[in-house]
């Protein structure tokens, strides 16, 4: 255990853009021994990847080494010649990518993926290796180790491809691997299966890790120490156990703080008042196939409803009724007691206007060519008639309202922006058409915490001043806990359970919700362990969904 | 046979070469990474293309030889070598020239351009220039007939030229240099206003289908597919034929339908390109935002696709604008193309072909049809960096 393996001194790395080059990374240490787990945390841009290719002695395109030395095993990686690192990479030090979909190739086989990089180093042979990956499969749980191999990758889902992958860097059974956020794409329940796995053959085989993420909750579970990066720098690094009850830096104390923020919860609504939306008994099918069975719920003036549930369960279809992008096969959508047309395309404007959506990802939902002033005054233009001077005054209120400076960016592109004042600009555009309702994709899941807290407390001071109503889809539980007033779960098109929030927090509940809330990661680091214990091993993610 | 032998020996001896470049470039720089991670086949590339440019001189040199045979052999080659050279410092004064005169704008434009790019907009302006004042540039008219034919290009005497005449005469006496230029004014102009139409019609299509899906996807999609199921060339001959009879002796209705004939048939390739990549577009959430606002059809094509869509687009029509080009300089060359008396690059090469087989011991009459010919080529190439430069940059392409 004692045995030194990675050795970083003063790891400088620098970035080119714009002709020039910068610096990223500003010199970190690493250590890491034979068989440990060293968490490495931050925030979007804090050289978190950079930092874990590196010490394999890679960088991207446009990125070099400018200073200080990665030594693996004794062997200088700075400065290896082509040949020595072939040689080492794949075979003594692997890699695997947060999402897995995309770095499968798709044209090939799992197995025939797997037994690559074995029988390019000449560790095992063709046959012997195919042997060792469904061993490996087998050790990872996937379901038919057997068979599952012989897929493509589109036939595999997202949690069991992480897992094929996990299993591909071991294939060689390397002295380091190197998780690149392995978790961060999938489901809650689905997550705890992979992060288990990979606990697991990690300690079977004495393999020594780096476990990047910024889910401090996951990292709790994994690593045996934590390392805290921001903006390039380290901020601070201790045993996970003295990190988590004791940070000593302000950075990392406000990292641990952020899933503080929460708002009380608001009574119950009169049974009486009329709902701004009511979804009435829909039923929903893409073509013949059937995505949404008879769901009903009502939101009210003024209140937030979070709807939770895996992907697949249904959420976004159910928004995209309520839109009327997809009209439903039976049931319909009320706004204000008046039945709303099924189809988008045969509301009135002022229908229209009412409802309001916020999306996923802002950079899709927002046009690459169009500047703020032009995205955000659209709606203005179109909605209330406003041109010219008149309309720029609007726009510029509402650039005040989400806290960006009108003047500063009035005119840049939605490429200028980070990630969280793009999802502010989309808020912006939903709020230019003074809807009574908006719904939330998903708003918050693509940024980091810090920024996604800002996120739901602009939209907590939103609803407090104009009363607006959200719809708030998720699958994060901690961002319901925060910002929810009532909950409704969803699971395979069904709504399973629904109420007020804090009555869903406290048991007892539906047995599915009990699922989800119990598979959220908690920073306690013997969480994992518990839950493994409590529920036994095959009793964890999709396993427990299917015996459902 | 001993050609053959010399060539396999010239490759053993490159080979042998390019190991002892990588095996010194390793111990005098003291294995830095650049040579010590080279790998074979880049030494050997660095030996080729040293060998191929020392060839290239040595003929250079050989093409100014006293003896005729030999500099007859490697003429054109001295040629190409001289052009080359010439436009390569005409396109770098230009660049200079654009980063110190001009406004804010204009000189930051030319800042990031590459050689290639400015070389392009160079001969853009150009050919371009010629074809607007080509009535005062021109030292006599496209149809006159001066007397003298097959005079031979070079101006000199002593070779059968004349310096009244610098690039000679045609068949029937009429000025080539002045047939060029007046070609310019036809052939670029038509092409221009064929590939424009083109895009008009093929955009619009294709935006429409991409956006409205469904049965008019459909209809028009199909009816594309039966467009270019026919070979074009071939469908554009036998469309012109038609068109011919209809026209009757109406020349300029008959060019009219040539523009005609060939935007449709172009305009199925635009069509495709457009369909393919507004679908890519209309499935982003923006639209989806537009489309929920209630947006209209016009908004959607013009304000939220068609922007995003330009970098593409733009690509194509330079690409488009070379073919139709050729097109046009095909049929013309077959004879159904833009009319006599009118000047137009692909009927002088056509009526000056035969002279190519004087190419291996008079080269100055050979050169007569590739005046035309490279005038084509050159537009084809120029058009082609600009687009490349573009696309470059409105993508934010990497190298």
């Amino acid at each position: 255990m004692s045995e030194q393996l990675l050795k970083v001194r003063g790891l400088k790395i620098e970035g080119r853009s714009d002709e020039t080059w910068n610096q990223i990374v500003n010199g970190v240490d690493l250590d890491l021994k034979k068989g440990e787990v060293l968490g490495l945390i931050g925030e979007s841009g804090a050289g978190k990847s950079t930092v874990g290719l590196a010490s394999m002695g890679f960088t991207r395109d446009g990125c070099r080494i400018s200073d200080g030395t990665v030594e693996f095993d004794g062997i200088d990686l700075v400065n290896a010649s082509a040949a020595v690192k072939r040689d080492l990479l794949g075979k003594r030090i692997a890699y695997v990518a947060q999402s897995a979909a995309a770095s499968f190739n798709p044209a090939h086989r799992l197995i025939d993926q797997h037994t690559e990089a074995p029988v390019q180093h000449k560790v095992l042979g063709k046959a012997e290796s195919e042997a060792d990956g469904v061993e490996l499969y087998r050790k990872l749980r996937l379901p038919n180790p057997e068979e599952i191999g012989f897929r493509y990758p589109h036939q595999v889902s997202g949690g069991q491809l992480q897992r094929a992958m996990t299993a591909m860097a071991m294939a060689c059974r390397p002295d380091l691997i190197i998780f690149d956020e392995p978790t961060t794409a999938l489901d809650v329940t689905t997550q705890i299966e992979v992060l288990a796995s990979i606990r697991e053959i990690v300690e079977e085989f004495d393999t020594a890790a780096i476990y990047i993420t910024h889910d401090l909750a996951v990292v709790a579970q994994m690593a045996d120490k934590i390392k805290v990066l921001l903006k390039g720098d380290e901020v601070e690094e201790a045993e996970t156990r003295k990190m988590l009850s004791d940070p000593q830096e302000d950075y990392t104390k406000s990292l641990w703080a952020v899933r503080s923020f929460k708002r009380p919860q608001k009574p119950a609504v009169h049974t009486s008042a009329t709902p701004v939306i009511s979804v009435q008994n829909v039923t929903a099918a893409y073509g013949k196939i059937p995505v949404l069975h008879d769901v009903s719920f009502d939101i009210h003036e003024g209140r937030t409803v979070a709807v939770v549930g895996e992907s697949g369960s249904g959420k976004s279809t159910t928004a995209r009724c309520i839109t009327g992008l997809l009209p439903p096969k039976q049931g319909h959508v009320e706004f204000d007691g008046e039945a709303l047309p099924l189809d988008y395309r045969k509301r009135s404007k002022m229908q229209l206007r009412q409802a309001q959506m916020i999306y996923q990802m802002a950079d899709t939902a927002l046009n690459p060519r169009k500047t703020i002033g032009e995205l955000i005054g659209r709606p203005v233009q179109f909605y209330m008639g406003l041109t010219g001077a008149e309309k720029r005054k609007r726009v510029e209120y509402l650039l005040e309202e989400i806290e960006l400076e009108p003047s500063q960016y009035y005119n840049r592109l939605p490429s200028e922006l980070s990630g969280g004042q793009k999802q502010r600009i989309g808020i912006a555009r939903a709020l230019a058409a003074e809807p009574k309702f908006i719904i939330c994709d998903e708003v918050t899941s693509a940024l980091d915490q810090l920024v996604a807290e800002g996120i739901l407390k602009l939209l907590a001071k939103l609803q407090d001043e104009l009363n607006l109503s959200y719809m708030f889809i998720t699958h994060d539980l901690a961002t319901v806990k925060s910002i929810a007033d009532e909950v409704v779960v969803m699971k395979d098109g069904r709504v399973v359970e629904q109420g007020l929030k804090n009555d869903m927090f406290t048991p007892p509940h539906h047995p599915y919700t009990d699922l989800l809330l119990s598979s959220v990661p908690e920073m306690d680091p013997d969480w994992l362990t518990n839950l493994l214990n409590e529920r036994g091993v095959d009793n964890i993610g999709d396993a427990a969904v299917d015996k459902m | 046979m001993m050609t053959i032998l010399n060539l396999l020996l010239l490759a053993v001896g490159m080979a042998a070469v390019g190991w002892v470049f990588r095996f010194l470039g390793q111990k005098i720089t003291g294995n830095k990474p650049y040579f010590r991670d080279m790998s074979f086949g880049v030494a050997f590339g660095f030996v080729f293309g040293a060998v191929v440019l020392v060839w290239l001189v040595w003929s250079y040199v050989l093409s100014h030889s006293s003896d005729p045979t030999v500099a007859n052999k490697y003429f054109f080659l001295g040629k190409a070598v001289e052009g080359l050279v010439i436009f390569a410092i005409a396109a770098w004064i230009f660049r200079i020239l654009g980063r110190s005169v001009g406004t804010n704008a204009t000189r930051k434009l030319f800042r990031s351009m590459p050689l290639t790019a400015s070389f392009g907009v160079l001969t853009i302006l150009i050919y371009a220039f010629v074809a607007i004042f080509a009535g005062i540039l021109a030292p006599y008219g496209q149809e006159e007939i001066l007397g003298a034919a097959n005079i031979v290009p070079g101006g000199n005497p002593a070779m059968g030229g004349n310096p009244d005449y610098p690039l000679g005469t045609d068949q029937i006496g009429r000025d080539i240099l002045s047939r060029l230029i007046y070609g310019a004014q036809n052939t670029v102009g038509i092409a221009f206003a064929t590939t424009v139409l083109a895009f008009f019609i093929g955009g619009t299509l294709g935006f429409l289908a991409a956006t409205l899906g469904g049965w008019l996807d459909q209809i028009v999609s199909r009816a594309v597919d039966v467009l270019m199921a026919i070979p074009s060339l071939i469908f554009a001959l036998l469309l012109m034929t038609i068109a011919a009879a209809w026209a009757g002796s109406e020349k300029g209705l008959l060019t009219f339908y040539m523009v005609l004939i060939i935007a449709v048939i172009d305009s199925t390739r635009v069509f495709r390109l457009a369909r393919a990549v507004g679908l890519n577009i209309v499935v982003m959430d923006y639209i989806e935002a537009a489309k929920l606002r209630g947006e209209g059809l016009g908004y959607l094509i013009f304000r939220e696709i068609l922007p995003n869509a330009t970098a593409p687009l733009l690509a194509e029509f330079g690409l488009r604008f070379c073919f139709v080009f050729l097109t046009i300089a095909s049929l013309s060359f077959l004879g159904v193309g833009i009319q006599p008396p009118l000047a137009d690059w692909g009927t002088m090469v056509r009526d000056l072909a035969q002279f190519i087989n004087f190419a291996a011991f008079a080269p100055q009459v050979a050169s007569a049809p590739l005046l035309a010919a490279g005038a084509i080529a050159l537009l084809t190439v120029a058009v082609n960096f600009v687009v490349d430069w573009m696309l470059h940059k409105s993508s934010g392409l990497k190298e």
